[in-house]
């Protein structure tokens, strides 16, 4: 299958060729629209359609120069940042106890730690609604980082639970052997093995918070609005091209975290296939 | 081996030299696993008190009911002894006085008329014309015949019951609500006047788009998939980009494309205007079609990679050995692949479809009036009318076929070894 070769006949011929044309399609589909919306992004006209009018950076400046957009950029950082390191945290040390925890529970606790991903976004936000209002914790900074931490621990817990399925726990043994304390063993042998599937944790948890905004919707007062809550208020009520430059920033990390993943999964594979 | 044992048994020697290997290899078994423990401890109890306390709080509140119980509790504690067949006694009609008077100083009616309200239309108006009219409490006695003169609807029994219904302190009325149901006067389970009887259709809406949404994703994902693992590491690494992309790109980013493009002047309608193809524009977008395209050009990574992944692991000699049995290409197709990547087939449409179920702010967005999913409502009731209790319901109901189906996707991946979609 892996090489035009095994196609004797034409009617394979035809087949594979029909498959090319389909997926030629539904790649344009999934990327002409974002492709589409980002030279609207430098138009200098007002409206958001082709032709531009003109080429122009005026609705980065808008953007630059808005409070309520720069505002909502910062505390997607605060936000992002935050929930990924407190969800490092937790859920490295979690793949590791679940990597060494032997229990027939074992399936049924994996199960729960994993639900936030799979459980609707909106029954997570309604829970936390009725669950932070009374203990102040909605309108808050502290609340909305706690709530995406939930969210995007799954996916270190994943990451890092792949990294140590390939991981021989006779490193570690062997680092005890020779005398390392625990905690020694740790930062010199098992943190520097692991950190692949840490660190792409970690930008999993970023993405997962930097693009949330169903809690955000129900949690975030005016202060703590987020970027994606700023464009779904913008694209409600009337898209501006501005919505379109805020578009091509999300991209734009989302693109540079993508690269980063890519990359650490390549320098992984180099290391595995030096290895064997 | 047996002796010393013994000897270290009785004596309770601790001395290492004397504790046998079995015993202290289990010991060393037995702290690793506590220490294993101990690590996955703070992250428990961090999702108790973030995810699963907030959602048990959220099931519990689709089944409390406070609310008159709080405002009104002496005819609550009054009612709990009444038969239910003709008008309650006085004694009910008094204490009901009472927890009027005592409800309007306090400023609480408004709480328990909303809750009653939703029981009975209409409810609200006599219990706040009630409270406007009570001057003061009614001599001992005649409480029945001035509530009565106030409002003639205390001189019906359907009125009374009502009240006891949402006596709490828990109740069936939201679960059976968000299902169309409802309780009459002699509390048989019965359909919900036509004018409340509005979930059913949700959930069917919320079911069909769900399901159109993966079929479209099962269509369109198949032939990529299958193209990604027939193609060389180097080219399907490339073309890879295609599906992460967009996986990786913002929802709110795809979502505001969509809407750029399927707009009444946007790229789409200009192209099929300049090209001829159509005269006016077409309504592309706060629709069906748009919610369904949308949602399919978000939900198609989360398709194509367990596809992938189960089309990856098929071993090409398959298709040769059945070619060189004499299989003709089709039929090795239908009899030899085909059979193989049906793991991996429902494992995405299982996925798409549970992710499918709980969408909020794509047709949020891209939807009409008529396109909005149960989610929508589940919000709406939450943060615009406050009707916790339902919002709640609706949320359970939803929760149940969401977790229902993931028992089911994790039966499939845990029995095929698909590592489909979790990101990676």
């Amino acid at each position: 299958m892996s090489d035009n070769s095994s196609l004797r006949t034409p009617s394979q011929r035809i087949a594979w060729t029909a498959t090319i044309v389909i997926s030629t399609l539904v790649f344009i589909f999934l990327i002409a629209p974002i492709l589409a919306i980002m030279p609207l992004s430098f138009s200098s006209g007002s409206y958001l359609t082709y032709p531009l009018p003109g080429v122009s950076l005026r609705w980065y400046d808008d953007f630059i120069n808005s409070p309520r957009w720069m505002n909502s950029l910062k505390n997607s950082m605060i936000i992002g940042v935050a929930s990924t390191l407190l969800s490092m945290v937790l859920g490295t040390l979690a793949a590791l106890g679940l990597a060494q925890w032997k229990s027939r529970f074992k399936p049924l606790v994996l199960a729960f730690v994993l639900s936030p991903v799979v459980v609707p976004g909106v029954i997570t936000a309604v829970g936390l609604y009725f669950f932070f209002a009374p203990i102040g914790l909605t309108g808050s900074y502290l609340g909305l980082i706690l709530a995406h931490t939930a969210l995007a621990t799954p996916f270190v817990v994943i990451t890092v639970g792949a990294t140590l399925q390939s991981f021989d726990t006779n490193l570690a043994r062997a680092a005890a052997s020779l005398g390392a304390s625990p905690l020694d063993a740790f930062r010199r042998v098992i943190l520097p093995l692991i950190l692949p599937g840490v660190a792409s944790g970690a930008l999993f948890a970023f993405a997962t918070s930097f693009d949330e905004v169903v809690i955000v919707l129900f949690m975030a007062g005016p202060e703590q609005r987020t970027l994606p809550r700023e464009m779904f208020s913008g694209i409600r009520e009337n898209i501006s091209p501005t919505i379109t430059a805020a578009a091509v920033i999300l991209t734009t990390v989302s693109v540079i975290l993508l690269a980063t993943l890519e990359g650490l999964r390549r320098r992984n594979e180099r290391l595995k296939g030096s290895s064997a | 081996m047996a002796l010393p044992m013994t000897a270290a048994f009785l004596t309770g020697a601790d001395a290492r030299t004397e504790v046998p290997l079995k015993r202290r290899l289990k010991r060393a078994e037995r702290a690793r696993q506590i220490k294993a423990l101990a690590l996955i401890l703070p992250l428990l109890v961090f999702l108790l008190f973030t995810f699963a306390g907030p959602i048990a709080g959220m099931l519990w509140r689709s089944v409390g009911d406070r609310e008159v119980r709080q405002v009104l509790p002496q005819t609550v504690a009054a009612l709990a002894d009444w038969d239910g067949k003709d008008l309650p006694d006085e004694k009910a009609y008094a204490a009901l006085a009472g927890d009027i008077m005592a409800a309007r100083a306090s400023g609480t009616i408004a709480i328990a008329a909303k809750r009653l309200n939703y029981a009975q239309n209409g409810f609200r108006t006599i219990l706040t014309s009630t409270a406007r009219n009570l001057k003061a409490a009614p001599e001992p006695g005649t409480a029945r015949e001035t509530l009565g003169k106030i409002n003639p609807a205390w001189r019906e029994r359907a009125t009374w019951t009502t009240i006891r219904d949402a006596g709490g302190p828990v109740t069936g009325f939201y679960l059976l609500s968000a299902l169309d149901l409802t309780r009459n006067a002699d509390g048989a389970i019965v359909a919900a006047p036509p004018d409340q009887a509005i979930y059913r259709d949700i959930f069917t809406r919320t079911f069909l788009i769900s399901l159109s949404v993966t079929v479209l994703c099962l269509i369109l994902g198949f032939p990529v998939a299958y193209l990604l693992a027939a193609l060389p590491p180097g080219r399907s690494n490339l073309l890879m980009i295609f599906v992460l992309l967009p996986f990786w790109t913002s929802l709110l980013v795809r979502t505001c494309a969509w809407i750029v493009l399927l707009q009444s002047k946007g790229v789409v309608n200009d192209s099929l205007l300049w090209l001829g193809i159509i005269d006016e524009p077409l309504r592309l977008i706060y629709n069906r079609f748009g919610v369904c395209v949308a949602m399919t050009h978000v939900l198609l990574p989360f398709m194509i990679l367990p596809l992938y992944s189960s089309m990856k692991a098929i071993s090409p000699a398959y298709m040769r050995a059945a070619a060189s049995l004499g299989a003709p290409p089709l039929t090795a197709f239908l009899r030899i692949y085909l059979p193989q990547t049906l793991p991996g087939i429902g494992a995405g449409s299982l996925l798409v479809f549970i992710l499918a179920l709980g969408y909020y702010i794509t047709p949020a967005l891209v939807g009409g009036a008529a396109d909005q999913m149960i989610s929508y409502f589940i919000a709406l009731y939450t943060t615009e009318t406050a009707n916790w209790g339902l919002a709640s319901a609706l949320g359970a109901v939803l929760l149940l076929a969401t977790i229902l189906l993931a028992l089911v996707y994790g039966k499939l991946v845990q029995g095929q070894q698909v590592t489909g979609g979790m990101k990676n």
